[in-house]
């Protein structure tokens, strides 16, 4: 049975001028111990994907219909208590950036501890002993006196360990990561992939991995989800999606990235931007800036249908399919 | 710092030749917090001795990570800093005396900088052709309102905008689109120089082919001249001819792009190409990457990266390495490459 299971989740933001509907039927699952790439440019709906499933979702926003489903639970109709008891505890989160998620008024330990206590029924020193167990796990070195430093004294790379270590403070089953390595430089970035990635594996914790980095993707993820204009426009394992996309956003996506092995003059560009969410076009919402446009294209809008290796949302690949396979 | 500059500009000399260029902030606390509480003096030594030239028409690109002094590069190379240390030659002319002259307008006219934040870079309260045309007027290179409007027009639409755009704001504008008025604005004095600090760091990768597509093109068409900072290290072999790689302060290696990607000799270099997420499973053989950078306010001595360096020894520790040719156009410092220990 699968840890996770969003269905047609829908979002909306009720404003003056009528409802913008930020995702429009996400669905997807994940099974324990996997580690999903959700990945998309500014204003597909990722993060708010993300803060969906943690309950976190910023008012106006609200969830108009769907369910999110953890462990054959309901927990998109719960109330604010209720959400907190699995918040943490069931579903730890992790966020850009490491210094908005750190109180600068606490030692790590004070925050690491009270995380520990508010979750499991174990003593302070108990939760202590814990708290430097998960800094050592991290990769922090001297965790014992570390635990008594406060977050500035801590560089990014550092805070972002810590940051991961309060996420699995209770020992969820799930974290969701909202881009966790887009503020770090390269080369930490690296290292806190390998370690989100070992830990998890360890621990059996499944991973939402929210980013629009590619290679982050590539490098650590089973299964990737694309999104578009708020919804899933292709989904496959990662390797699929990436050497052999079937969607045209996808590839285009894929052409765009400067590639280390491959000399080109021209980088592939997808001309246009986004549209906004008041603008969606009719039909498929990528149908202005898609090369393979077809008249159903305009009018009708693809759900995601099995291509060869991932599915995805294009009517290229509808059974009577007016083309064949993308080049 | 060993420099293949040559001492008379010749009119085959590199158009921008930075010589030794050094910056140091003064990071002190207040007087008054020095005097009560014993507080020493506290320098940054953010650039510390960079030497590099660019010919006319290509690309030097310097990459690093967060805090290495490539921004302050860019800002001294458009005399938005004065240099502690060090000069820098713009077509044979010292930079940083003219830029001081009343004729400094002209060379200012001629060395333009796009930013990294296009949300921030333009005053939201102006429209797209204030912004554009703001520079023509400064630099009186329009007569009347008409021929403004003209080459305002003829801007936007270089940089794939249309004529029609003028009286918009930038919130109209997409993010991508933002940059290229950006662009549009740096490309209005006819610069032959310009210093693009992370131009596209803010934007989606498709967009962000759109604007290196675009900076490409111009560079074809009006042989302009760029330096480019970033930290991506793929976007950095897509657009440049030359890279630099700077820690901390100093370039560590420098050479022409197909050698530095194909054999890095500096540990860093190495460092920063293998921590480079993969796309495609090459099997490329990787070593993981170790440690962070330093405080630049307490640098280590020696070299200062020998903290995080597998291959230091205590020559490293102690002595600085100098930027030492190994042969054409290709520059390093570091010991180990020197003594052939690597």
């Amino acid at each position: 049975m699968s840890l996770l299971q969003v269905k047609d989740l829908v979002v909306e933001f009720p404003g003056r001028r009528g409802t913008l509907r930020a995702l429009d039927h996400v669905s997807f699952e994940i099974a324990p111990g996997e580690i999903l790439g959700v990945v998309g440019e500014s204003g597909a709906g990722k993060s708010l994907t993300g803060a969906s499933i943690i309950g976190l979702l910023e008012p106006p926003g609200r969830i108009a219909s769907g369910e999110i489903i953890l462990q054959g639970e309901r927990i998109d109709n719960l109330n604010f208590d209720q959400m907190r008891s699995i918040r943490g505890r069931r579903i730890g989160a992790i966020f850009q950036d490491p210094l908005t998620s750190l109180n600068p008024l606490y030692t790590v330990g004070h925050q690491l501890i009270e995380t520990i206590q508010a979750h499991l029924p174990v003593s302070h020193a108990e939760a202590r002993k814990r708290a430097i167990d998960l800094l050592k796990d991290t990769g922090i070195p001297a965790a014992e006196q570390r635990i008594e430093h406060y977050p500035h004294q801590f560089s990014g790379g550092m805070r972002q360990r810590v940051v991961i270590a309060l996420a699995l403070a209770a020992q969820p089953q799930l974290i969701v990561a909202d881009e966790p390595t887009t503020a770090l430089d390269v080369s930490i970035q690296a290292q806190i992939i390998t370690l989100l990635k070992n830990i998890c594996h360890d621990r059996g914790a499944a991973v939402m991995l929210i980013t629009h980095d590619m290679g982050v993707i590539a490098e650590t993820c089973d299964r990737v989800a694309v999104m578009y204009a708020g919804r899933i426009v292709e989904t496959g394992p990662v390797h699929q999606v990436i050497n052999h996309p079937n969607h045209p956003y996808t590839a285009g996506l894929m052409a765009s990235i400067p590639d280390m092995a491959v000399d080109r003059e021209r980088l592939n560009q997808i001309d246009g931007s986004m549209p906004r969410l008041n603008a969606i076009p009719a039909g498929c919402a990528y149908n202005p800036r898609c090369p393979h446009v077809v008249a159903r294209c305009r009018t009708e809008r693809p759900e995601l249908m099995p291509t060869s290796g991932t599915q995805a949302a294009c009517w290229l690949h509808a059974p009577q399919a007016p083309h064949g396979d993308l080049a | 710092m060993s420099s293949p500059t040559p001492s008379t500009p010749s009119p085959a000399a590199p158009l921008v030749q930075a010589h030794d260029l050094a910056k140091t902030f003064d990071v002190s606390p207040p007087w008054l917090n020095r005097v009560l509480e014993g507080k020493p003096r506290q320098l940054l030594n953010a650039v510390d001795g960079v030497s590099f030239d660019i010919e006319r028409g290509r690309t030097l690109a310097l990459v690093g990570e967060s805090g290495c002094g490539k921004s302050t590069v860019a800002r001294l190379l458009v005399g938005l800093y004065e240099p502690t240390r060090g000069h820098m030659t713009f077509d044979g002319q010292d930079a940083h005396t003219e830029f001081k002259k009343p004729s400094g307008r002209t060379l200012r006219r001629r060395i333009q900088m796009i930013f990294q934040d296009p949300y921030a870079s333009l005053n939201p309260r102006w429209t797209v052709e204030a912004i554009i045309g703001e520079p023509l007027r400064e630099h009186g290179l329009v007569t009347d309102a008409a021929e403004l409007r003209e080459r305002v027009g003829d801007l936007l639409k270089s940089v794939g905008l249309s004529a029609l755009d003028m009286p918009k704001y930038p919130h109209q504008f997409s993010g991508g689109q933002r940059q290229r008025i950006s662009i549009a604005r740096a490309l209005a004095t006819e610069p032959e120089f310009l210093v693009c600090d992370e131009p596209t760091s803010a934007l989606d990768v498709s967009v962000q082919a759109q604007v290196l597509n675009i900076m490409k093109d111009l560079q074809r068409e009006r042989g302009l001249t760029y330096l480019f900072i970033s930290h991506n290290l793929a976007v950095v072999r897509h657009v440049s001819d030359e890279v630099g790689v700077m820690y901390l302060g100093r370039l560590v290696e420098r050479a022409d792009k197909h050698t530095l990607f194909a054999a890095p000799r500096h540990p860093y270099t190495r460092m920063l190409l293998d921590a480079i997420p993969e796309m495609r499973q090459t099997g490329r053989a990787r070593t993981p990457v170790q440690g962070e950078v330093p405080n630049p306010l307490n640098p280590p001595g020696g070299c200062t990266f020998h903290p995080r360096c597998p291959h230091a020894n205590d020559r490293c520790k102690s002595e600085r390495p100098a930027l030492q040719t190994l042969g054409e156009g290709h520059w390093v410092a570091c010991h180990a490459v020197a003594e052939n220990r690597l």
